[in-house]
């Protein structure tokens, strides 16, 4: 166990510094030019070389990315242009947020996906698996961007019920956690129904069942237990979409998170907070990638042994 | 569902869409840009069957141009992506050693990226074209397309068929042609009909943001993001695209599915 976990571990590092090359490469190597794109097409030659000299952008591309390096090392994520406050600590403000959401999202998609899952995989080929499976169909095709309208109007414009947008108490979060749950609990409701079908239909499953073990004894004990892992992995899997998931949900319904902090900077073309967003967002996803995986060898041991 | 079910629908589904962005335009006479405020946030109508956005100007016009621009944007994108991920996945696996597991790191690390993530910074850069949207798109596609074929030449080498071509003498380039690409087709058609789904929800997704199309030209994205305003006084004009995003998303996820099973039952 103990060599598996600093395997990952050193795999995470390289994989992370090129998760931090690719970010620098994204905004100092695609063309466009980032200072004339802030200041405009009619700056002053004075003040285009003024804000390269402030940002560093006149010295060589190979020294920009060691002190790149170097700054990420330190937590020092430079100066926002639009808000002239550390990009560090813009984000430390508002990731606890986009943490919060994503977590909703996470829970409204196993408390959805679980039940319709199981009822589908007891009887397959019955109503209920034809019908919570079409369900599921209609889920996956569901965009955000459409889904987070529809429950503002359905909830919150008619009934009354929920807050429309903002961040406040449980309630406000309600809406934005199903917006962002809904395509991850469908494809889980998919993958529940399938793993049980499986195990159902396994030799060791009807041997405890003729030695009178209850049906929903043998999908409880021995079908969940299996679909953890395909589960778990599943996670792993969708844990960037629900990343970008959220930034979607955050623009529809005014949430304060880092994907709202990342789309207004896009916006003022402030690009010391973009870099900063984007390699949040995606630092974060390796990290979960990697929980994801040290989770998976716990609850599955074949997979540790596998890889050593 | 019956076996073909999916295959069925599905294949329907993308066969209704894609008549509706070659021919609707042409049926519909509706300019899709132009403003009549006297119209502005109308109620669907005979006149106008998807109603009129706060312009006044026609709601079902403007959902059958977004269509073409919706579709035909994806279907480029993922024939792009199919091309550059066949190209440098085919040539990794076909080079091996070294040069291959270069390669795949570089694919790996792009793949660590989550995919919309890339493409939202890449539009942001690049600035909001027709290009740029393209190229913001086709860099979060490839890598798929890369390991995939990777993956299927290296496992199809290994079989009997290629080696018994191969001992009886036959060319680099004739293999690869005559054997592999063969082999290698039913599983990336599969991936690409998926990919046109989950594309189809990029592009609306950076226009939305305003990283794609730009208003005025209709996107099913942008079209969503100018709806949001009025969704207590005119939900339609939310409605119509978000409908037509899913029914597209659903029928080419639809086709994939019944053309997974039709490849695996064979």
């Amino acid at each position: 166990m103990f060599n598996y976990l600093l395997h990952r571990i050193l795999t995470f590092v390289p994989v992370a510094l090129g998760v931090a090359t690719l970010t620098f490469a994204l905004i100092h190597l695609v063309p466009g030019d980032p200072v004339i794109a802030m200041l405009g097409d009619d700056a002053q030659p004075s003040d285009i070389a003024g804000m390269r000299h402030e940002l560093g952008l006149d010295r060589p591309l190979w020294r920009q990315y060691l002190r790149y390096l170097d700054s990420i090392g330190r937590g020092d994520l430079g100066e926002s242009l639009s808000m002239r406050q550390p990009v560090g600590r813009l984000i430390v403000e508002r990731y606890p947020a986009t943490l919060e959401l994503a977590a909703a999202g996470l829970a409204a998609a196993v408390v959805i996906a679980f039940p319709l899952g199981l009822i589908a995989g007891a009887n397959p080929g019955g109503i209920a698996d034809i019908g919570a499976m079409s369900l599921a169909i209609v889920g996956i095709s569901v965009p955000h961007l459409y889904l987070g309208p529809l429950l503002m109007i359905v909830f919150s414009l008619h009934l009354r019920w929920l807050p429309l947008t903002g961040k406040g108490g449980a309630s406000h979060l309600i809406l934005p956690a199903i917006t962002l749950g809904t395509a991850l609990a469908a494809i889980m409701a998919r993958m529940l129904r399938q793993s049980l079908v499986q195990v159902l239909a396994a030799d060791y499953v009807r041997t405890a069942r003729s030695k009178g073990l209850s049906r929903s004894a043998a999908l409880i004990r021995h079908g969940l237990r299996n679909a953890l892992t395909p589960v778990i992995t599943l996670l792993g899997l969708e844990a960037g979409a629900l990343l970008t998931g959220s930034i979607i949900t955050e623009m529809i319904f005014s949430w304060p998170g880092l994907g709202r902090l990342m789309i207004s900077a896009i916006g003022n073309r402030d690009y010391p907070l973009v870099e900063g967003c984007v390699l949040t967002f995606a630092l974060s996803y390796v990290v979960v990638n990697t929980v994801t995986d040290v989770i998976y060898s716990v609850v599955d041991p074949r997979i540790r042994l596998q890889r050593r | 569902m019956s076996r073909h079910a999916s295959l069925y629908v599905g294949g329907t589904l993308v066969a209704v869409l894609l008549v509706a962005a070659i021919a609707g335009p042409l049926v519909v006479h509706a300019d899709p840009l132009a403003i009549d405020l006297a119209d502005s946030l109308a109620a669907p109508s005979w006149r106008h069957w998807l109603g009129c956005d706060s312009l006044g100007r026609d709601m079902l016009a403007r959902v059958l141009w977004g269509a073409r621009l919706s579709l035909g944007i994806s279907i480029s994108v993922v024939l792009l992506s199919l091309m550059t991920g066949s190209l440098i996945g085919g040539a990794a696996a076909i080079a091996g050693g070294r040069i291959d597991g270069l390669v795949m790191r570089g694919v790996d690390i792009v793949l660590a990226f989550p995919g919309l993530l890339l493409a939202l910074a890449l539009a942001a850069i690049l600035g909001a074209g027709l290009v740029d949207l393209l190229i913001a798109l086709t860099a979060m596609g490839w890598t798929g397309y890369a390991r995939l074929v990777r993956g299927e030449i290296l496992s199809l080498r290994e079989r009997e068929y290629v080696e018994a071509a191969r001992s009886l003498g036959a060319h680099r380039a004739r293999i690869l042609f005559r054997h592999l690409l063969p082999g290698i087709a039913g599983p990336v058609v599969v991936q690409a009909t998926f990919g046109i789904g989950g594309i189809i929800v990029a592009e609306a997704a950076l226009s939305f943001l305003g990283l794609g199309a730009r208003p005025p030209t209709p996107s099913w994205g942008n079209m969503l993001d100018a709806g949001r305003q009025f969704l207590l006084v005119a939900p339609h004009l939310t409605t119509a695209p978000g409908v037509a995003i899913g029914l597209a998303v659903m029928g080419f996820n639809l086709l994939g599915d019944g053309l997974a099973q039709r490849i695996s039952s064979r």
